[in-house]
């Protein structure tokens, strides 16, 4: 095994990675949020020189226009506002060219996250997206990235305008006052620590929302999933309770975070008012000493709250990132998790015609360490024939076809398709050419035909229909309400179990590959079907190597090789009727299936 | 999904009113919230003008639900506004009554300073209780409705009929339980303060009015016009969050379905072209929140804009009234000073009233499914019950499939049999000819739609809810295994002793492998089972409805991928005991179907034929094709299978 360092587990994650660094990562990821960055910014200064500009442009009318020394300067006033008017429609303008700028590239950026992490799940290997709930997956294409579009859209400018505001603040009070402005300032001292613990436990406590939010859907979508199930067996009580405790989790997380947050606003205010104290204070002590005057005081006492109010709105600001942090961070998870199955670069093409299979002294663990689940197989199979590969439940068949598809790499050895080592060949061509029907064929919400057509886009319904009559399906088609327009449902739902794997066949037979890999493909479909099914199957495959896993062996009686897999070995190969007399596994197999099939064998 | 769901209120409020500054914006064109509008497509013209009546009648109903925590909330808010208020007296006292006499004096005295800072700390702790009240009990608040909406909301997800199921994607059902649930009361959190803004702005209308009324009708002026904007803004944003939902809803459909289907995907390589399919919603949700944006991006300012733009007013007004003396410069002062306290408020229930489309496009999501009838009726009866097998009766029953257009297709057509209590019945057809249909029935997953079911021949529809289910197990085709440890899968929770778990393992040859399991009954399966076989999951399947010992057990081709002998020691299981269960069966393996007291063969969704195993392959051809097509061919007298018709 050589990149696979654990196959079965989930995502790389990161929990301890500081806030800055998920930025950091996440931003190198996003080159369009740069995109136009400095337009922007340049109408969020202006927007932040507005914001702070009104107030005290409202304070200085009201100042020095209405309390002048010799009474009201009314052209004074009439001026100021007219000033006041134009700043304010100014900043208003700024502001809102601004947003749009920042919805517009935000959304673009994140579109684009959002877009390529989906396409990164995808790339994934089959253990790794079996290793996260599928609930999981989808909120990290989408409520996560949500979440920072909520972030980037306001925090990051109002950050700013903060800091704007607390710069002009800082030069205004250190005008009027350098003690006191010292003094100010040392009293936040204690803040920014607290701003930074409280940080660290909100990057902890938001972690665990969003976590809690996954057990939240996972549970629903079980439950929605599974109705059958639950209604069958009568355990909506049960299910309920499920459901009802992660609704609680969830909402007890979010308390905590609620309380995280409080507590950050909580010592914020208390520092301002210690902060308005200690003025007061040193500020009288300071004028009794004659170092200031009255009026200093009274306007610096002012000029606090105008740098308290940004601080307080920036711890907010960070306190606010670590949410957004913890869900980029899902995101990003997503897209550092490098596949441990991976197109290669500069693969080979699969040579032309038919394609043979060579398994040398492949082992293959799910978990490191644990018992294998295919144990040292080394074999070769030649092109154009027709294998069954059979054995018992859990003997390790569908991790066989899995491995030869490239689903998944082997533990240690390699398989070789069409004599080229299957970890050379560029994804392209292996999907092209190799197919395999899963066990359980899935269908997608949309028309019989739709499916079919899934991996050749492009087939008219008359071709689809078509294929369906040299399977020998055409009558079955022809019976569905509309049919190969009709819609099968969700997950195929809207047809039987049988008729799904029809489908999920067809779907691989239009595909047209070299090699066909069907893992109990047609298991739920009746028997008379499958031998009509097979039969044409064996003809219209004929000439290209087809590897069959089946209950039913039939599929071995007509096979030209049969493998018997046995805890993970493959112990006997050879024609059925070789096998189907001598000693070993399959004599006993066969013998229990022929009895199950042909017991009652009773001629009419 | 859901976006934001922890983020604290969404407006971290500005905690100091003396500056007009708006510090915050509210966060939230944002979104949570998709699902596509299965049920409420379009709004129409009418229902759109009505968007501000309902948002008001939304926020009443937060309000109602959780009147306790919306008060407590309130009352820190109001605590909150008030100690605004006060700490600007506060200041001002101070000023007057030790900055300027000691200033002057020269002096101070030690007592003074020590008022003073007491006042300044004391006001400051109440207002700190005031903002754990808003801000904690907001949240709470707002968390509550969305923990009690998404029970309810997955409350009638599990009592709702599989028939809705069948109508409603996966992904659609996800979001209305999350994100959706989360939108609608994602406005909640500001509310209270918005609430306890009203106490300020009536302190402070009051004040303007004892100062001077024609000033405070000049600047009032301020509240149409923000009224006024907010109308026509939920006009233009609703039927935009609407559409983001919408497109939400399906970006996260698409996630959903394809990360289902990620095994196909990848077995046909299709994974580019998947990426292209989310891509193009994903580019249609960007532009939809960009539009979004659009109106929000204008709204925001403009709610900052205009309680600026009223003191200017206010100002420009009051210096003519100076200048011609009827009023004076100190009134306007403070006037002015009073203003800019309005700033806040204004502010804040600009950000409830911003959040209202979005609550509403929400909301609109939501009350379809809590809305939504046909709760599976029950009745008062109980089974008869006894220490026998349950006898099975079904009567003229129709079924049909109806999809979300509302077509039917009908699936069975006058069904009637019977099986005695301890006997077994094989039922046998082709793919697709409704036995699947019909073993559901049997157990009420659905309901005819005429006919009747009978068990112990009381119909099913009559009998009080989960007797059905402790009177009957059933195996379906498709094996569902729950994110839980193995005994989890088979007890489901019902008090099952470990010995009766491994009894009812071995039966289903399950043990050996169970055995094997890193942490034996322990060990978890993963998502549907995602870490066993697919012949270990039957087996598991299998398992679970062995250990409950039914009087009724229904298995829908259940044993394809388990060894013959298996699936007859099951049988055995059942029917050695001196009260045999009774057993429906859906197979097609001879062995199987031997074992069976009698068949009953369905094609095309009618009962065409009943009777031994023996009678049947002489009388009906095309059960005698499909049981014996496994046969060399020489062993096979009957028909030869023909390659037509796969329902014949
Ligand atoms: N939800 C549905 N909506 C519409 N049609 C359906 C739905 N479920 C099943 N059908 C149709 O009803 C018919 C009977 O389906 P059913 O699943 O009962 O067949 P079955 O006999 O169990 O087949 P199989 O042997 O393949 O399991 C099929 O033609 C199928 O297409
Ligand atoms: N994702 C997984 N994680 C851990 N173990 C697994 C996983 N998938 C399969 N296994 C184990 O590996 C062994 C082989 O499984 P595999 O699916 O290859 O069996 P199989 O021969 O296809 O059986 P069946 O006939 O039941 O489909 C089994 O013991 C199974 O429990
Ligand atoms: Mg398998
Ligand atoms: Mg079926």
């Amino acid at each position: 095994m050589t990149a696979v360092a654990e196959p079965a587990t989930g995502l790389t994650e990161r929990p301890t990675e500081t806030a800055t660094a998920t930025l950091r990562r996440g931003l190198r990821m996003m080159p369009e949020f740069r995109r136009g960055l400095p337009a922007t910014f340049a109408l969020a200064l202006l927007a932040t020189a507005g914001r702070v500009v009104v107030p005290i442009a409202v304070q200085q009318t009201l100042d020095r226009g209405l309390g002048a020394a010799g009474g009201p300067d009314i052209p004074l006033v009439r001026e100021l506002v007219a000033v006041c008017a134009l700043v304010v429609l100014v900043t208003a303008v700024a502001v809102y060219r601004m947003n749009v700028r920042l919805f517009r590239t935000t959304e673009t950026a994140l579109a684009n996250l959002r877009v390529r992490a989906f396409r990164h799940v995808h790339d994934l290997s089959v253990l790794h997206q079996q290793g996260e709930r599928r609930g999981n997956l989808v909120s990290r294409v989408t409520s996560d990235v949500d979440q920072l579009s909520v972030f980037m859209q306001w925090g990051g400018v109002l950050g700013l305008v903060s800091l704007g505001q607390l710069v002009v603040a800082t030069v205004v009070m250190a005008v009027y006052s350098w003690q006191l402005t010292l003094l100010v300032l040392v009293c936040f001292i204690p803040l920014g620590f607290a701003v930074k613990w409280f940080a660290k436990r909100l990057a902890a406590v938001y972690g665990v929302v969003r976590e809690r939010v996954g057990d939240v859907l996972a549970a629903v979508g079980e439950s929605v999933v599974g109705a059958p199930t639950v209604r069958a067996y009568g355990i909506r009580g049960r299910t309920a309770a499920r459901i009802d405790a992660a609704i609680d989790r969830h909402y007890r997380a979010s308390v905590q975070a609620q309380k995280t947050t409080a507590g950050v606003y909580v010592s914020g205010e208390f520092v301002a008012a210690v902060a308005n104290a200690a003025v007061v204070v040193v500020g009288v002590l300071l004028g009794i000493g004659g170092q200031i005057s009255a009026g200093t005081l009274i306007a610096f006492l002012f000029l606090v709250t105008l740098f308290v109010a940004p601080v307080q709105t920036a711890s907010e600001v960070l306190n606010e990132a670590q949410n957004a942090v913890a869900g980029f961070r899902r995101v990003l998870d997503v897209l550092d998790t490098e596949p441990d199955v991976q197109d290669p670069v500069d693969g080979r093409a699969l040579p032309e015609g038919p394609l043979g299979v060579r398994f040398s002294h492949v082992v293959f663990r799910y978990a490191p360490g644990a018992r294998p689940a295919l144990d040292d197989v080394d074999l070769e199979i030649a092109p154009r024939t027709r294998v069954a590969v059979v054995g018992e439940t859990g003997s390790g068949k569908t991790t066989f076809a899995k491995l030869l598809t490239r689903l998944m790499d082997p533990s240690s050895g390699r398989v070789l398709v069409g004599g080229v080592p299957l970890a050379e060949i560029a994804f392209a061509s292996l999907r092209e050419r190799v197919v395999m029907v899963p066990q359980d064929g899935f269908l997608f919400d949309a028309s019989v035909a739709d499916n079919v057509r899934y991996g050749k886009p492009g087939m008219t319904d008359a071709h689809v229909a078509a294929a369906f009559d040299e399977l020998g399906l055409g009558d079955w088609v022809e019976g569905l309400t509309d049919g190969v327009a009709t819609a099968v449902g969700q997950r195929g739902e809207s047809l039987s179990a049988g008729e799904r794997q029809l489908v999920a066949v067809a779907r691989a037979y239009v595909a047209d590959p070299d090699l066909l890999v069907l893992d109990e493909a047609t298991s739920a479909v009746d028997p008379a079907t499958e031998a009509r099914l097979t039969r044409a199957l064996d003809t219209l495959t004929s000439g290209r190597t087809t590897i069959t896993i089946a209950h039913r062996l039939s599929t071995a009686e007509r096979a030209d090789e049969v493998l018997v897999v046995d805890a993970g070995r493959v112990v006997q190969r050879g024609t059925h009727a070789e096998l189907v007399d001598a000693p070993g596994v399959y004599a006993g197999l066969h013998a229990s299936w022929r009895r199950s099939s042909g017991a009652a064998r009773t001629p009419a | 999904m859901p976006p934001r769901s922890t983020s604290p209120a969404p407006a971290p409020a500005p905690e100091q009113v003396t500056t007009p500054t708006p510090e915050n914006a509210p966060p939230s064109a944002v979104p949570a919230g998709r699902t596509r509008t299965g049920d409420v497509t379009v709004r129409s013209e009418r229902e759109q003008k009505k968007v501000v009546r309902r948002g008001f009648r939304h926020v009443a109903k937060a309000v109602r639900e959780q009147p306790g925590m919306f008060t407590l909330a309130v009352l820190g808010s109001s605590l909150y506004g008030a100690m605004t208020v006060a700490s600007a007296y506060v200041i001002g006292g101070i000023t007057e009554r030790l900055v300027l006499p000691s200033f002057e004096r020269g002096s101070v005295t030690a007592g003074a300073l020590w008022l003073a800072t007491l006042a300044i700390l004391g006001v400051a702790v109440l207002k700190i209780v005031g903002i754990i009240g808003r801000r904690l009990f907001a949240g709470i608040m707002s968390f509550r409705l969305q923990a009690e909406y998404r029970r309810r909301v997955t409350g009638q997800y599990l009592r709702l009929p599989l028939s809705w199921h069948q109508r409603h994607p996966t992904g659609q059902l996800l979001s209305n339980a999350n994100s959706d649930v989360e939108a609608s009361w994602f406005f909640v959190a500001p509310l209270p303060f918005a609430c306890g803004a009203i106490v300020m702005v009536v302190i402070t209308v009051v004040a303007l009015f004892l100062t001077d009324p024609l000033l405070a009708v000049v600047g009032l002026v301020v509240f149409p016009l923000v009224f006024l904007a907010n109308a026509v803004y939920s006009q233009v944003m609703s039927p935009r969050m609407a559409r983001a939902q919408q497109l939400r809803a399906e970006v996260s459909e698409i996630a959903h379905e394809s990360f289902d289907a990620a095994l196909v995907v990848k077995t046909l390589g299709r994974e580019a072209a998947e990426t292209e399919r989310f891509g193009v919603r994903a580019d249609e949700l960007r532009d939809g929140l960009v539009a979004v944006g659009r109106v929000r991006g204008l709204f925001d300012p403009m709610m900052e804009a205009l309680p600026n733009l009223g003191t200017l007013a206010v100002l420009l007004v009051g210096a003519d009234q100076v200048a011609t003396g009827s009023t004076n410069a100190g009134d306007l002062v403070s006037i002015a000073y009073l203003f800019t306290l309005l700033a806040l408020p204004i502010r804040a229930i600009g950000w409830v009233l911003a959040d209202l489309p979005r609550a509403l496009a929400g909301y609109d999501r939501v009350a379809p499914v809590l809305a939504a009838e046909g709760e599976t009726p029950h009745g008062p009866d109980a089974a008869a019950g006894g220490p026998t097998g349950a006898g099975v009766g079904v009567r003229a029953v129709d079924f049909g499939h109806t999809d979300a257009d509302g077509r039917t297709n009908r699936v069975l057509h006058g069904v009637t049999f019977d099986v005695e209590a301890g006997r077994t019945v094989a039922v046998v057809g082709p793919t697709g000819s409704g036995k699947s249909t019909l073993a559901g029935l049997l157990v009420r997953l659905v309901d005819p739609h005429s006919g009747e079911v009978l068990l112990d021949g009381v119909d099913v529809r009559s009998l009080r809810e989960g007797e059905v289910s402790t009177q009957a197990a059933f195996v379906a085709q498709g094996t569902f295994l729950f994110d839980d440890t193995v005994r989890g899968n088979i007890t489901l929770g019902a008090d099952i002793g470990d010995d009766e778990v491994h009894a009812a393992l071995r039966v289903a040859a399950a043990e050996d492998f169970v055995d094997r399991l890193p942490e034996g009954l322990d060990t978890r399966v993963g998502e549907r089972g995602a870490s066993l076989s697919g012949g270990q999951r039957q087996r598991l399947a299998l398992a679970r409805a062995v250990v409950r010992r039914p009087r009724l057990l229904v298995m829908d081709d259940a044993t394809s991928a388990v060894d013959p002998s298996v699936e007859a020691r099951i049988l055995d299981a059942l029917r050695s005991t001196d009260q045999p269960a009774t057993v429906v069966v859906v197979a097609y393996r001879q062995a199987t179907i031997s074992l069976a007291d009698e068949v009953v063969w369905i094609d095309r969704g009618r009962l065409v034929a009943r009777g031994s195993h023996a009678e049947l392959l002489a009388q009906v051809p095309g059960y005698a094709r499909l049981v014996q097509a496994y046969q060399p061919p020489d062993a096979v007298t009957a028909a030869e299978p023909e390659p037509a018709g796969a329902q014949a």
